[in-house]
């Protein structure tokens, strides 16, 4: 599931950081993610997996690091691409 | 109106709150029927748009100079913007990302002699404006946003930099709700520089904004607030200014007491305009913070309050506002 979380953090995060580098952990807002370029992550996810995000997890924090945007996803039962 | 978290961005001042519309129902239609009925307000047929009397400006009058005399003491720049913008103006403040339903741009007729004759035809049917094309103009949505362009690239001093601002707004939001209007005028008080002290400005006017509203004798309160960030995604643009208070209303009664209109509010934009129009202080970006007084929402406030008779307004109201 995370090369499509890598892909989408390239096209849509602007991190000024190379996304190939980036942790599991790494904290994406300390790597240049803004919130409004989390929005634009989030409409991709749900894209991609074919999931919604509920009100409760439209957080800055769900979409934090890639291991937090891959337990978000499980929790949505987002199938591995 | 402004504020912003960014991250965010940056809205509005002075401006809203609940939802709007039609389903906030007889309180607020009732109201701007006494507003109608007194004079004090004329309809154009337009929901939110309104001709003012000179009774209503002698409010807004009396408002702007009290605002004013409290923000001499910081020495400001003052600066008079007009209603339209550059378009791109829009974008560079995250507006058509933050509040697309809300943003408006111009459009005008370009086509020359040669499509004359469809757009006169059209003129009989109404479909008009489809012979339009945007002109590169849009209108202002919150009233320091013009200030920013003008300092880009710009050195800001250590000890920052103060402006005051009389500015108009559109926000495209229908509804009876009189106070709730789609063109309306704000009165702002910003400082751009050192994180801290955008900070210390913005805490500084809400103690300000509470003081003169209470001497204008409303029921005030502040309260942390969030703009109104469009669709699902903004959800998490609102969640962020909210967990930062970053953005700080001053609430009062208009058309309902229990659901207080916000009348003022007081925003912290962190970086945002500093980091979208180049603000320097020093090797690092200048952080921005205002203050919005909502000029009709503060009338309407003391209409609300004291009656729609001037000559019975209390003695220290009258006072406050140079009667």
């Amino acid at each position: 599931m995370d090369e499509p979380i890598r892909r989408i953090l390239g096209e849509h995060a602007h991190l000024q950081a190379d996304v190939a580098e980036l942790g599991d952990d790494s904290d994406l807002y300390q790597a240049g993610l803004t919130s409004h370029s989390s929005v634009s992550v989030m409409l991709a996810l749900e894209d991609e997996f074919d999931v919604e995000f509920p009100q409760e997890m439209l957080r800055k924090k769900t979409f934090g690091s890639i291991h937090a945007i891959r337990d978000a996803l499980a929790q949505l039962g987002a199938v591995v691409a | 109106m402004t504020t912003l978290e960014h991250a965010g961005a940056a809205p509005p001042t002075g401006v809203p709150a609940p939802a709007p519309t039609a389903e906030h129902g007889d309180p607020y239609r009732a109201f701007r029927d006494e507003l109608f009925a007194a004079g004090l307000l004329v309809p154009t047929g337009v929901d939110g748009l309104y001709l003012r009397s000179e009774a209503f400006e002698s409010i807004v009058r009396g408002i702007d100079a009290a605002v004013s005399k409290m923000a001499a003491v910081e020495a400001p720049t003052v600066y008079h913007f007009p209603l339209v913008v550059p378009a791109g103006l829009l974008e560079r403040t995250d507006y058509v990302r933050s509040f697309p339903d809300l943003i408006g741009v111009l459009d005008s007729y370009a086509k020359g002699e040669a499509g004359y004759g469809d757009l006169l035809a059209a003129a009989e049917e109404g479909s008009w404006p489809q012979h339009l094309e945007h002109t590169g103009l849009g209108l202002c949505s919150a009233a320091c946003h013009p200030l920013y362009p003008t300092l880009a690239g710009s050195e800001i001093p250590p000890a920052g930099r103060r402006f005051e601002i009389f500015g108009q707004v559109f926000r495209h939001e229908p509804s009876v709700d009189p106070a709730r209007q789609q063109v309306f005028r704000q009165h702002e008080v910003v400082f751009v520089g050192a994180p801290a002290d955008a900070a210390a400005h913005r805490d500084a006017w809400v103690e300000r904004g509470l003081s003169l509203h209470r001497r204008l004798g409303l029921v005030v309160e502040a309260v942390v607030a969030n703009d109104p960030f469009f669709g699902r995604g903004g959800r998490i643009l609102a969640a962020n200014q909210r967990a930062e208070a970053l953005k700080i209303e001053l609430v009062a009664p208009i058309c309902s007491a229990d659901q207080p209109t916000a009348i003022t509010s007081a925003n912290c934009h962190l970086d945002h305009f500093g980091t979208a129009f180049g603000l320097r202080l020093g090797d690092e970006v200048a952080h921005s913070a205002c203050v919005g007084f909502g000029l009709e929402r503060i009338a309407l406030a003391l209409l609300a309050a004291h009656g729609l008779e001037f000559s019975s307004w209390p003695a220290s109201v009258r006072q406050e506002l140079g009667w």
